[in-house]
């Protein structure tokens, strides 16, 4: 139970929603590295250093189809259910696949997060990035792929985010544990849940207990 | 309701709380009509657990009568269950391969980081056991609210008391386990460390099992006793030196395998063991492992380990070189209870395990602390306790 209520950044909230692919660099960089070591390493586990762009990344296996997983990713207004920070995502204008992402911030503020569908395969993956007029500057992608054998689907997701307030701003998110690794963690393990249990598991004792929880994870 | 309270190190307490609440749709409320304290509830008494705050409640062996059901839930009003101390959600891929203590998705999500950093992954969700575990209120209450009331809990037939079943939550189950990771084979001579109640349900297995000999080893007369009730064999590690008595008893051999139903609470008067004592007093989250090395030594070649005794943190001076050089199996783990609930039951039933020997004393949830403090402080005669929130409290 979360009884402090820790300062929190923008960035941290975008982190949850599962935001996107590594900037092109450093994929470039990872590729001719691998092409001399031979290292099957994800990027985001390289012990290097992204630029101004912050790289969190994990992957957890679902015991569930990929269809449905997939799906259920890709009709957005799921996305509140597992991501505690979002408050609410909507269509954004009428130009397909842009939408506005609303993100709990400390002392109550909202910030709207602009994105557009960057790349999209079907059942696959969904690759989206930050517009111009968003207040911040991030990309994410979520990959969906069949696990060996009767385990279910592999879900990766990777956020390159530029921290707002820098490398201390970062510091302090992460020692008051909201780092967006920690928030994209708990996130992806809460869709899990959803998927393989029907239901976040909670120890609330009680159905005010639980509102509580909720609102202190926000 | 009232409920027993973990309120700091050997500062327990029944306390009047809110009553639990069908939270989730896989939800039941138990009411609970038999509860026992186990050894482990211990650790957390002594304070050796981490993550543990003030009133918490305590308890993870537990039974009763489903008075509430959430709308997924496949249990009905009125049935009598006993709930596994695991909180297992029944879909993920451990629980698929009835790995039930590995479920993936019973602990809360805010809840895994410590163990996924101290063990490199997290830990299953387990009733009244720090929020290392989840955070979940315990069995020593009332009422109990039970999430994912369809894969844990097993329906118990009338016809069998309280007494009787009350012990498939963890400790039958577990020392079956130990005995099953120890894999006896027909002329096994087997040795078990700890005369508790998980050791000496390993006994009771494993004679079950078929081993040849089985030799329990503690130093509390009176569970020694116990032991041999149950047909086996025992030694006083006040009195003999162990694995040269274990030598000898195994025409020089060593034993086949060995269990340790000790955990990180060891007694022992070697040198080493003292250290550990005054490293878990200071709190620097060194387990104490006098048993386990003990019984490291005294296995044979190519013997088997199995380690039901809990543990938590770290250890030094780990006789890790005798684990190579002698090619043991090391198998341990919390207990995949729902796994072995069905068997365990039908064993019961035909009389073949018998449970009720344990139980030394009987107290009123009201008298909790008392319990604790008994059970902790006066071993050899309080094998067993249960507690009772419908039971008269003392005058």
């Amino acid at each position: 139970m979360r009884h402090e209520n820790p300062a929190r950044w923008p960035y941290i909230a975008l982190a949850g929603i599962g935001l996107a692919a590594i900037p092109l660099a450093a994929v470039a960089a990872k590729r001719s590295r691998r092409a001399v070591d031979h290292d099957s390493a994800p990027g985001y586990t390289a012990r290097r250093s992204f630029g101004d762009y912050k790289v969190v990344g994990r992957t957890v296996t679902i015991a569930r189809p990929r269809a449905e997983l997939f799906a259920f990713w890709r009709d957005f207004q799921n996305l509140p259910r597992f991501i505690t920070n979002l408050e609410r995502i909507e269509p954004s204008g009428d130009e397909p696949g842009h939408n506005t992402w609303h993100i709990r911030a400390p002392a109550g503020k909202v910030y709207a997060v602009n994105t557009r569908i960057a790349r999209e395969i079907d059942g696959e993956l969904i690759a989206w990035r930050s517009t111009d007029e968003s207040e911040v500057d991030t990309e994410g992608r979520v990959t969906f792929e069949e696990a060996p054998g009767d385990r279910g689907t592999r879900v990766g997701l990777i956020i390159a985010y530029k921290p707002k307030g820098g490398s201390l701003g970062q510091t302090i998110a992460t020692l008051a544990g909201r780092s967006p690794e920690l928030q994209a963690r708990h996130d992806l393990k809460r869709f899990k849940m959803l998927m393989e249990a029907g239901e976040i598991a909670t120890p609330a004792r009680t159905c005010d207990e639980h509102r509580k929880q909720k609102e202190e994870a926000r | 309701m009232r409920a027993l309270t973990w309120q700091g190190t050997k500062k327990v307490s029944v306390e009047t709380v809110d009553d639990p609440e069908i939270v989730n749709p896989r939800d039941a409320i138990i009411k609970v009509t038999s509860t026992a304290i186990c050894g482990s509830d211990l650790h957390l008494y002594d304070g050796v657990i981490p993550s543990m705050k003030p009133s918490d409640i305590l308890g993870h062996e537990f039974m009763g009568e489903v008075v509430e059901t959430g709308s997924d839930s496949t249990l009905q009003k009125g049935q009598r269950v006993v709930v596994p101390f695991t909180i297992s959600c029944g879909g993920c891929f451990h629980c698929r391969i009835t790995q039930f203590s590995a479920c993936e998705n019973s602990n809360p999500a805010e809840k895994q980081d410590m163990s996924e950093t101290h063990y490199g992954h997290p830990m299953a969700g387990i009733f009244g056991y720090s929020h290392m575990t989840g955070g979940y209120s315990g069995g020593q209450a009332e009422y109990v609210r039970v999430p994912f009331s369809d894969v844990g809990p097993i329906v118990v037939p009338d016809h069998l008391d309280d007494d009787q079943v009350l012990f498939l939550s963890d400790i039958l189950p577990t020392g079956w386990m130990a005995a099953e990771n120890a894999e006896i084979q027909p002329d096994d001579t087997v040795a078990v460390w700890g005369c508790g109640p998980v050791g000496l349900f390993a006994i009771q297995s494993a004679i079950a099992m078929g081993a040849a000999r089985v030799i329990a080893i503690d130093h509390y007369p009176h569970r020694l006793e116990l032991a041999r009730k149950l047909g086996a064999e025992t030694i006083n590690f006040r009195n003999s030196d162990v694995r040269e008595a274990l030598m000898e008893m195994s025409g020089g051999i060593g034993v086949d395998p060995v269990i340790d139903a000790v955990g990180m609470e060891s007694h022992g008067f070697a040198a080493d063991n003292m250290i550990d004592i005054a490293k878990q007093t200071i709190g620097i989250g060194a387990d104490r492992t006098s048993a386990l090395k003990q019984a490291i030594l005294a296995v044979r070649f190519g013997g088997r380990v199995s380690v039901p005794g809990a543990y938590g943190g770290m250890t030094d001076k780990f006789p890790l070189g005798a684990v190579m050089e002698k090619g043991l199996q090391l198998r341990t783990g919390q207990t995949h209870v729902q796994r072995y609930l069905k068997d365990l039951l039908g064993k019961i039933e035909e009389g073949d395990i018998e449970t009720t020997f344990l139980i030394s004393h009987r107290l009123p949830l009201e008298d909790a602390a008392t319990g604790y403090k008994n059970f902790k402080e006066q071993q050899d005669s309080w094998t067993k306790v249960v507690l009772q929130p419908g039971m008269a409290a003392a005058a």
